[in-house]
């Protein structure tokens, strides 16, 4: 396959950065997006070219860090896959691909396609745990009957991989997919449940402190986010956080 | 976190804008109830709309209720809309928002702008007549004039346009906000396949229900 790469190029946070053009060609249709990134880097590098940097760690759909704005969607065109799941037949040879990095006020870029995402990690620490003695005496977790309804649930929210795909695809800006999710993943659990109320208020603090913008319910994160989070994970934060300052 | 601080939460305000959403759409339903009434019977018209214009609950309980909600519902909108634009002030070169939502939620700004221009003209065409009869020249009760008074606005086909426009907008503002708004209170469950359901009936219904009634009078002046 030969290719057109339009690729937003910034040499650091502070530096403007613009899209530049790149052609490459032998491109085989069998390769992952990451390995067709890796090919034009060697190409660069060969040329004594800046190789353009970007974010990948497990490129088995795993880790979250691939962030990258194909063609104008997070993670490119395929649903329910990361940008390291993605195959280059998805594309047409001939073909000219844009690629950003996840732009939102809240993730700055660093340099080229990588961006700061540790605003998600100051969300997670204001409330994304729970508190339990570790001291040896632990009591088994399976000793604590659950409904498997809920026991369901819960692991389907604990499938978000922080990516921040979410973020990037809504038009807002907002966070309150990835939040949602971090929320659910423990309230719906008996050892969760403890600590619901203050994980909600102080994980929206966090969340409205990190400068995210407001759900307006477009739906577009659901559609987006590589692992099939339900806009119900919303909903349900909304109850708690509704239930909380209805309670104070 | 004080109660003030999560008052001030994007969560809050998300739930603000749907309660006052669910309430101008429960008040657009008794507005279209009474207007369907003028193509059916003019003496039912004419009853109904002066038990509103005259009780005093309506007029000085319900009505405030109503502008205040109809006034927070659209400063919110465009509070939001600037504090969203904020979150993003570098954007795309290429964004393909239509792959992952529809036009209406993606522009809810643009349907509500329409909305406001639309209730400007309206409350200059019967708003403002009314309470220049009642509280400023304050003619002598007519039960009988409200039907005419409609009629007589609808006798010009470019009043008839705008408005007709206006409520195609309505109803894209109301496809996408009538749901929505339930899944910002946090209702969201089995119920939801319901819920929009009802949403496409009531976007259709009640916007050509009241492009219906202009024409009808319209062509029957
Ligand atoms: S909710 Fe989905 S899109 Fe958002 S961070 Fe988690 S996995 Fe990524
Ligand atoms: S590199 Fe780990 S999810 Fe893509």
């Amino acid at each position: 396959m030969n290719l057109t790469l339009k690729i937003w190029r910034q040499s650091n946070s502070e530096s403007k950065g613009k899209m530049v053009k790149y052609n490459i060609s032998e491109i085989s249709p069998d390769m992952s997006f990451l390995e067709m990134m890796d090919a034009l880097n060697n190409q660069l590098i060969k040329k004594g070219d800046d190789p353009v940097a970007f974010d990948h760690d497990c490129r088995e759909g795993i880790c979250g860090m691939c962030s990258m704005f194909i063609d104008g969607e997070a993670h490119g065109p395929d649903r329910l896959t990361t940008t390291c799941q993605l195959h280059m037949r998805k594309f047409k040879d001939g073909q000219t691909i844009t690629i950003e990095p996840f732009r939102a006020n809240a993730f700055p870029v660093i340099k080229d396609l990588v961006v700061d995402r540790s605003a998600f990690d100051r969300v997670q620490q204001a409330g994304g745990f729970i508190s339990i003695n570790t001291s040896g005496n632990t009591q088994d977790a399976n000793s604590i009957p659950i409904e498997k309804d809920d026991a369901d649930r819960a692991f389907d929210a604990a499938t978000c991989i922080g990516c921040g795909a979410c973020v990037a695809s809504c038009k807002n800006a907002s966070a309150m997919l990835f939040v949602s999710a971090k929320v659910s993943q423990y309230s719906l659990l008996p050892q969760g449940k403890v600590e619901a109320t203050d994980r909600v208020r102080n994980m929206v603090k966090q969340m409205d402190q990190e400068g995210f913008g407001n759900c307006t319910n477009t739906g577009a994160c659901e559609v987006e986010c590589p692992k099939g989070i339900s806009l119900e994970n919303i909903a349900r934060m909304n109850r708690e956080y509704l239930s909380t300052l209805l309670k104070s | 976190m004080n109660i003030f601080c999560m008052i001030l939460s994007s969560i809050a305000r998300k739930v603000a804008m749907a309660i006052s959403g669910l309430f101008l759409v429960f008040f657009l339903a008794q507005h279209f109830t009474i207007n369907i009434t003028s193509v059916i019977s003019e003496e039912t018209f004419n009853f109904l709309s002066h038990f509103m214009g005259t009780n005093p609950i309506v007029q000085f309980v319900l009505q405030p209720v109503l502008i205040f909600g109809v006034v927070f519902h659209f400063i919110m909108g465009f509070i939001l809309e600037i504090q969203n634009k904020k979150a993003r002030t570098n954007n795309y070169a290429l964004y393909k928002g239509s792959e992952n939502a529809n036009w209406t939620s993606r522009n809810m700004i643009i349907s509500g702008l329409v909305i406001l221009s639309f209730l400007v003209l309206h409350f200059y065409d019967f708003w403002v007549p009314e309470i220049n009869y009642k509280y400023v020249e304050v003619l002598p009760d007519n039960p009988n004039r409200y039907y005419e008074e409609l009629v007589h606005k609808f006798h010009s086909p470019i009043r008839v346009g705008l408005y007709s426009v206006s409520f195609i907008f309505l109803g894209l503002h109301l496809y996408h906000g009538f749901n929505s708004a339930f899944q910002s209170v946090g209702f969201n469950n089995k119920f939801m396949i319901g819920v929009k359901k009802l949403t496409i009936a009531f976007s259709l219904i009640i916007p050509l229900g009241f492009i219906f009634i202009a024409i009808f009078h319209h062509l029957n002046d």
